[in-house]
């Protein structure tokens, strides 16, 4: 193995795991697979051993590539172990190791989905589009007619099903993006739009900006935001998401805000972590701090502020909180205060709200057999609770809990929501 | 062999993915809760007691070692493959998990987490007291093979006080019962018993059943804060010889309350030299009576002040004390080296002086907690496992707790087992007699010693070595 790999691994954070075990309750891989090598004190344990070259790199490789990153380990851990860098330096050290061998076609596609498409706005907004054609169109119809979707990979099929209708490009070129209340600005607020977000569930950020301004604030939708770069360093690239940190700080600098807000889970905690990106960088970690004390999830700054609540909604409703807004953002309280606040609601907790629904970004897409077996554990306790409703607060879960809605086959009376959707129905803003 | 070996494996398992073989797999199932590292050939997950019979059987014929393994939350090294050969996980056995309210028993397969047992009894208004801190991972098996304790022993015992009986598989790969479902058994040698807190040594526990009890209607929580340690010490032994059996004592000293300040401001003294914290349960009418005889008792210790909390919430927030010493104290240095060596209860006082003693006289970052009620200290040295010199000095200083527990009458372990971490100091405790004895317990059932090979019994000239 070559040293220079072992030397990107976080060596000296496997040191404060006392292998106490705590974190295997916690752990949805070891779980549904039932090894200790897939549980995070194995996976910690690898990295150390590879680190001090008692193994190839190469057996870091499954036990990685198959975490979900959901860091439900460091919420448990009694011992603060950050699991999180160990785990991305891991996978920077794999990929490095990896890319010294791939093949040009492979470099060609990966550079393409990372580069050119996720960090870039008017990309994801095309993508939007050719889905809003493909469903518009009735290409949809007749791939579903002739059964030609079937010709589709499974799990190409099985999110397929899942994506919401994509609203159509006047829609998206009409969009407001500043708003005022009608009194005085309580927050001045700039709102961080997304990539995943903005291309499938872009009128829930619609919602999300008039939610906002309903409850008083002024939104603006700063131009030229990015991608937040989740994916890419999940995926091991953080030379890109300390590019698109960059951008997005940069962007949000040109106004003063209260509070720069997503609605994204696991956006949020890629935000939250910006400083972590620039370690080396005094200049840029100090502009990635005030960028981080006012980054918040929506909900956090709805729950502090009085929503023009309109209508009563009977219904049952459960929620799956997302794993980075939980473990990594630690906002658990206000997106339940929220959902409480309606009139006329059920709400009943899920037995364990803090497993992971097996979304984990493109987790579902990559490790389509495993993320299933997580979400059918899930969707055990979901069908216990018989809701009608279930909350989300990330779109990588709302789409994830639509493909177990309809694995299950609940569809007929069972439906998946991002809480602004919830919310703005009981505002009655569409 | 063994390649006759690996097929005939095949046979007993059939589901190949319950056999381990890969490097990552291997390297995996070769560390517990404690220290050392020892890669297994292969790993079982049995899941069936036919397995584990056919595993040992296999075993016993080519003297191939075993080792049991639950979920390897160990502190002594139980589950440790010292020898190689295969570890044997149960820890995936945990689908039986029966309470039978009218005999008030639990009768639960050996991968079954101990933290499940009483949440599975609370439904019928009972509960399995054992209560080890690890309860939330550790699986019964693993509890059962080391006699685990925890806080609430203080009143109710340790595990091998709601076993009443075992299915177990012999190294010979037999499948005998011992004990069975009625509280009172005199029947034959008490062979539970010596099962239980064998460490894996003796038999592979393959089911158990267990005893219960009524839940008790209320509980109550008291902190008491001392400026000085010494008087925490004599407050224990008082509340109990005051006619009241708390459900826990739990103790932080100085040193834990500062590191706790210094992690998360909970607004503890940090002047104080030791607080203890009372968990009183029973009829409410009975608590009421207890904590005002408690307040007594702290007033005329010289307690500097005592608060009783009004609520579930207020509880809870008196134990988060409690549950932050672990984490705040591995802040400065990684290592935490947990003993849990204990005194009777008359010399809890005098065990406390000693270990401030022996903190001053090595120069060690010695933190004090645990269960003071039993005797049942918890001696944390906090070092840095990468230092070699530091790991001599804290040998040393291990050695010298161990030295004073014993010269107080005490023993080597309270409730983490010996395994491999105490066994060279075994001499200390028992005459050449008494260790001959159990060694030739372990020579009649297991006389190939397959059976987790190297844990309790010293081999001559060891001594405990702390760096890696």
């Amino acid at each position: 193995m070559s040293g220079d790999l072992s030397k990107k691994l976080a060596y000296d954070e496997t040191f404060d795991c006392i292998q106490c075990g705590s974190c295997l309750p916690a752990c949805p891989t070891y779980k549904t697979m039932g090894t200790e090598t897939q549980s995070p004190r194995g996976r910690i344990n690898l990295v150390k051993m590879a680190a001090e070259g008692k193994i190839e790199i190469d057996k870091l490789q499954e036990p990685i590539d198959l975490c979900l990153g959901c860091r439900a380990c460091e919420t448990v851990c009694p011992t603060n172990v950050q699991y999180g860098r160990i785990l991305e330096s891991a996978k920077e050290a794999l990929r490095e190791k990896e890319e010294a061998s791939a093949s040009p076609v492979k470099k060609f596609e990966e550079n393409l989905f990372y580069n050119q498409v996720f960090p870039k706005r008017h990309v994801m907004n095309t993508i939007g589009r050719l889905l809003w054609f493909y469903q518009r169109s009735g290409l949809k119809t007749v791939f579903h007619k002739t059964g030609m979707n079937h010709w589709l990979p499974e799990h190409l099929e099985t999110f397929e099903q899942a994506v919401p209708d994509i609203s159509g490009p006047g829609y998206r070129h009409h969009r407001p993006s500043r708003l005022y209340p009608d009194q005085k600005p309580i927050y001045k607020i700039g709102f961080f739009r997304g990539c995943i977000m903005d291309a499938l569930f872009d009128r829930i950020n619609d919602q999300s900006m008039r939610l906002l301004a309903a409850a008083g604030c002024e939104v603006v939708a700063v131009e030229g935001q990015a991608c937040c770069g989740a994916l890419h360093e999940h995926g091991g690239r953080t030379g890109q998401a300390r590019e698109l940190a960059k951008h997005n700080i940069e962007a949000f600098e040109r106004e003063s805000f209260d509070y720069i807000v997503n609605n994204a889970g696991g956006c949020g905690a890629m935000l939250n972590e910006y400083p972590h990106l620039f370690q080396d960088d005094r200049a840029w970690q100090e502009r990635a701090d005030r960028f981080v004390r006012k980054s918040v999830d929506i909900s956090v700054v709805l729950a502090k502020l009085k929503l023009p609540f309109k209508k009563t909604i009977r219904q049952r409703v459960t929620f799956q909180p997302s794993c980075h807004m939980t473990n990594v953002q630690k906002v658990t309280e206000e997106p339940r205060a929220l959902i409480r606040k309606i009139k006329g609601i059920d709400f009943r907790e899920l037995d364990d709200p803090d497993f992971c629904c097996g979304s984990a970004g493109i987790y579902n897409v990559v490790n389509f057999d495993e993320s299933m077996k997580i979400l059918d554990v899930k969707m055990v306790d979901v069908k216990d609770k018989n809701p009608d409703l279930i909350v989300t607060t990330n779109p990588g879960c709302l789409l994830q809990m639509k493909v177990g809605i309809e694995r299950e086959g609940l569809s007929d009376r069972v439906k998946a929501v991002h809480l602004i959707e919830l919310l703005a129905e009981a505002c009655d803003l569409e | 062999m063994q390649a006759e070996a690996d097929q005939q494996l095949l046979k007993i398992v059939h589901d190949r993915k319950r056999i381990l073989s890969q490097e990552e797999d291997l390297v995996s199932y070769g560390y517990d809760a404690s220290f050392g590292f020892y890669r297994p050939d292969l790993v079982v997950q049995a899941t069936s007691s036919e397995e584990v019979a056919g595993v040992l059987k296999l075993a016993n014929r080519f003297k191939i070692p075993v080792t049991p393994r639950g979920q390897a939350s160990s502190l002594s090294g139980g589950p440790l493959p010292v020898k190689g050969g295969i570890v044997l996980d149960v820890s995936q056995w945990n689908q039986k998990l029966v309470i039978d309210s009218e005999d008030l028993v639990a009768v639960v397969s050996p991968g079954v987490v101990t933290a499940q047992i009483d949440k599975a009894a609370a439904k019928y208004g009972l509960m399995y007291p054992p209560d080890p801190s690890s309860s939330r991972v550790s699986t019964i098996a693993g509890n059962l093979a080391e006699n685990s304790g925890g806080p609430r022993c203080l009143k109710y015992g340790v595990t091998k006080d709601y076993v009443i009986g075992l299915e177990v598989v012999t190294p010979q790969g037999e499948i005998i019962r011992t004990g069975g479902r009625t509280v009172k058994n005199v029947t034959g040698y008490d062979l539970t018993k010596l099962i239980v807190g064998s460490e894996g040594t003796l038999g592979v526990i393959t089911e158990a059943t267990l005893r219960l009890m009524p839940r008790p209607p209320a509980s109550r929580t008291i902190m008491i804060i001392f400026d000085r340690f010494v008087d925490s010490g004599k407050m224990v032994s008082k509340i109990l010889t005051s006619g009241i059996l708390p459900a826990k004592v739990e103790m932080m000293d100085q040193a834990s309350i500062r590191a706790v300040e210094a992690y998360r401001p909970l607004g503890l003294p940090t002047d104080a030299e030791a607080i203890l914290l009372v968990a009183l349960d029973g009829h409410p009418a009975a608590i009421d009576d207890e904590s005002d005889k408690i307040k007594e008792v702290a007033k005329a210790t010289g307690a500097r002040s005592v608060s009783i909390a009004r609520s579930d919430e207020e509880a809870r927030k008196l134990w988060k004390a409690r549950k932050l010493v672990s984490p705040a104290i591995v802040r400065s240095k990684p290592t935490k080296i947990s003993e849990d060596a204990t005194v009777p209860r008359s010399k809890i006082p005098e065990f406390c002086a000693r270990l401030q003693e022996i903190k001053k006289k090595y120069h060690i970052d010695l933190v004090v907690f645990g269960h003071a009620g039993d005797g049942n200290l918890h001696p944390n040295i906090i070092c840095d496992k990468r230092n070699k010199e530091e790991m001599k000095v804290v040998e040393k200083a291990v050695e010298a707790i161990f030295r004073a527990a014993l010269d107080l009458g005490g023993t080597l372990s309270g409730e983490h087992g010996i395994g491999t971490m105490k066994s060279a100091y075994m001499p200390w405790e028992f005459s050449p007699e008494s260790l001959d004895m159990m060694k030739r317990i372990k020579n009649a059932w297991d006389p190939n010693n397959i059976l987790n090979p190297s844990k309790i019994f010293p081999v001559p000239g060891q001594r405990l070595v702390l760096s890696e």
